[in-house]
């Protein structure tokens, strides 16, 4: 033991994880950089994809208000899902704790069950209950004449949003519930005993504790929900176009490659930028308490 | 008049039976232990005095009034955990504010109070410190100051000083005692560390399967062990069995070769129960071989073979000699040292 770490074995550390890493490097690393690399290709109509170095794609993304309108529309339905998904999911995850054994687990598997639905089945169930004039609920609401025409939802950022954050709740909700599996199971009673009642120690005492959790999990469903790409591409369609499902136009019916790469490029930096600055604020907020 | 008054408190969880036939009264300013092994019903009794459970059966009563009509967060208890439960996205001072801020205290006498009962526990100067960056001994006192700061009618402490190591927990059981002699609030504690009871409380309640086995002194229940439960919880003792011959004039206890007159009472094979620092070696008594000698210091430790079965003996080291392992010894005591229960030894 102590001679090991007295001389530790530089090699064997890199031969023990050189399979992930070729793994890593061939099809994230490579594809990722050829993917950068594209974006700076030329592409036309006639001539197809020409590898060459110019700024055509990033100028045309960077003065084109159409690209900046798509960009502003996909970060705002990310964040409105997240703030859905926390103001529902955070309740949700806590009720669900208070619940007794039986009961708790038959709900945590209601609630974890559709991770194991496809994400294209769940939003097609939004698309048959409000799908214009064929929706169930449509058209159930104006047979009884409750509505004059069907509920706008497809095609719509609502019911992009709503879809979005069905599809993403149960990644909220865990995040909760592992944050609330770290409290101490006397602190609400040990609060009663001070003289706190149910909203304070629940303002006081549990939000602040259960924070770290609600926002990782909104970590995760916003780079989740901004490059979202089934559930935008049935209720959006190519009528509401979001930054994947640009992307995905852009390579597969313009097959404009380079634009494509470009867009996708964007996106994923933009993801990045945003994912770690708000992990080091949240870490740099929380170091005090939590460490 | 009783303080504090449990009157036949009972706790059903389902079908079974956790606390049964439960009362006591609590003086005011009485320092009291629910003393008993894991699973007995301590934490459950304490948890119905906070509030936290309602009984099945029984009623609580604290200065006649009925405690149990009271919502937890009204009765005004405080309540040190085991786990210390502090919050822990607080600070020392604000886990000590909050119970007066709940009480709607004013800021500048809040501020007051709250470093006073840091100070109180030794912790002047820790205000800002948060939980995680405390030792255990720390935690424990903010714990203690946060509830003792809301001047709480009674104070419940569930096991407060098990997470400490030995000479913490000497230090802090002093500690504990001292606090609370100055400022004089009734307190429970719950402890299966019969030392910790001992040494702390002005009365044990000693407690097996959910029921009171005896209620004393920490010296009545030492020395005069109602039960052969209290006897073997409360230390080490010897157990042998004896018969009262009350045809003999004047009436006569024997065990093996031991024999003395007998207590009034008791008649018929009984058990007598001796601690081992009362158990001397004598030229007459039971006839018994020294098994192990250990020496610990300021005492001897023996394991002997009796006509009675196994016996333990402590003798201080006293600079006498002590027999060797192995040597023919006497087991004797004095009548008044041993207690004497009815029925054969479990
Ligand atoms: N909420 C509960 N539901 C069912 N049984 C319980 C519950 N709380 C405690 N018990 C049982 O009651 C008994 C006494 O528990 P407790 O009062 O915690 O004992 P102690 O504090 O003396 O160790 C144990 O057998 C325990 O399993
Ligand atoms: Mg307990």
């Amino acid at each position: 033991m102590s001679a090991a770490a007295e001389e530790p074995n530089t090699r064997a550390p890199w031969a023990l994880t050189a399979p992930a890493l070729m793994l890593f490097v061939g099809v994230l690393l490579i594809p990722l950089a050829m993917t950068v690399m594209l974006s700076f290709h030329d592409w036309g109509q006639y001539k197809g994809i020409e590898p060459v170095f110019i700024l055509k794609n990033w100028h045309e993304i960077a003065t084109d208000p159409y690209y900046a309108e798509m960009f502003w529309r996909t970060f705002r339905i990310a964040i409105l899902t997240t703030l859905l998904t926390a103001l529902l999911g955070a309740p949700e995850a806590y009720i669900l704790n208070r619940m007794d054994g039986r009961w708790k687990s038959f709900f945590l598997l209601i609630i974890l069950g559709p991770l194991l639905i496809s994400v294209v089945a769940r939003t097609l169930g939004w698309a048959l209950l409000f799908g214009g004039n064929n929706g169930l609920v449509n058209k159930l609401l104006m047979s009884l004449g409750v509505i004059r025409s069907p509920i706008p939802f497809m095609f719509t950022e609502t019911g992009m949003v709503v879809a979005l954050a069905h599809v993403m709740m149960p990644f909220m909700v865990l995040s909760v519930w592992a944050a609330l599996q770290r409290l101490n199971p006397q602190i609400e009673n040990a609060a009663m005993s001070l003289g706190a009642g149910p909203v304070t120690i629940i303002r006081r005492i549990i939000m602040p504790q259960i924070m770290p959790g609600v926002l990782s999990g909104a970590i995760i469903v916003f780079s989740l929900s901004a490059s979202a790409f089934a559930t935008p591409a049935i209720i959006g369609g190519r009528r509401l176009k979001v930054a994947a499902t640009l992307a995905y136009d852009e390579f597969l019916n313009t097959l404009n490659w380079p634009l494509g790469a470009a867009v996708a490029t964007l996106l994923l930096v933009a993801l990045v930028l945003i994912v770690v600055g708000s992990n080091a604020l949240i870490e740099r907020r929380y170091a005090e308490v939590f460490r | 008049m009783a303080y504090l008054e449990l009157d036949r408190v009972a706790k059903q969880f389902g079908a079974q039976t956790v606390v049964d036939d439960f009362s006591l009264s609590v003086g005011k300013g009485e320092f009291i232990s629910f003393l008993g092994p894991s699973g007995c019903g301590k934490t459950t009794t304490l948890q119905m005095i906070a509030g936290f459970l309602d009984p099945t059966h029984g009623a609580i009563r604290l200065e006649g009034k009925d405690l149990t009509a009271i919502h937890p967060a009204k009765r005004g208890l405080g309540i040190v955990f085991q786990s210390y439960a502090l919050f822990p996205h607080m600070t020392a001072a604000e886990n000590v504010a909050f119970g007066l801020e709940m009480r709607n205290v004013p800021r500048a006498e809040r501020a007051e109070r709250v470093r006073a009962a840091l100070a109180m526990v030794g912790l002047a100067g820790y205000e800002d410190r948060h939980p995680r960056r405390m030792s255990g001994g720390q935690q424990q006192r903010v714990a203690l100051a946060r509830a003792l700061v809301i001047k709480p009618s009674v104070l419940l402490l569930d096991e407060p000083l098990s997470n400490l190591d030995a000479k913490l927990r000497e230090e802090m059981q002093i500690e504990l005692r001292q606090i609370q002699r100055t400022i004089g609030t009734t307190t429970i504690l719950v402890t299966h560390d019969q030392n910790e009871a001992m040494s702390l409380s002005d009365r044990i309640v000693v407690m097996s399967q959910g029921k009171i086995e005896q209620i004393g002194t920490p010296q009545e229940t030492y020395e005069k062990p109602s039960s052969a439960f209290v006897s073997q919880f409360l230390g080490k003792t010897n157990d042998f069995a004896a018969t009262i011959d009350r045809t003999a004039t004047p009436a006569r206890v024997t065990a093996g070769s031991w024999s003395a007159p007998a207590p009034v009472g008791l008649s018929g094979p009984v058990t007598v129960s001796i601690r081992p620092e009362r158990i001397g070696f004598g030229a007459t008594g039971l006839n018994a071989k020294i098994v192990t000698r250990i020496f610990q210091g300021n005492h001897w430790l023996f394991q002997c073979d009796s006509e009675c079965g196994p016996a333990i003996v402590i003798r201080q080291n006293d600079g006498e000699r002590q027999p060797a392992e192995g040597e023919a010894v006497h087991l004797a005591w004095r009548p008044e040292d041993m207690s004497v229960r009815s029925g054969a030894s479990a």
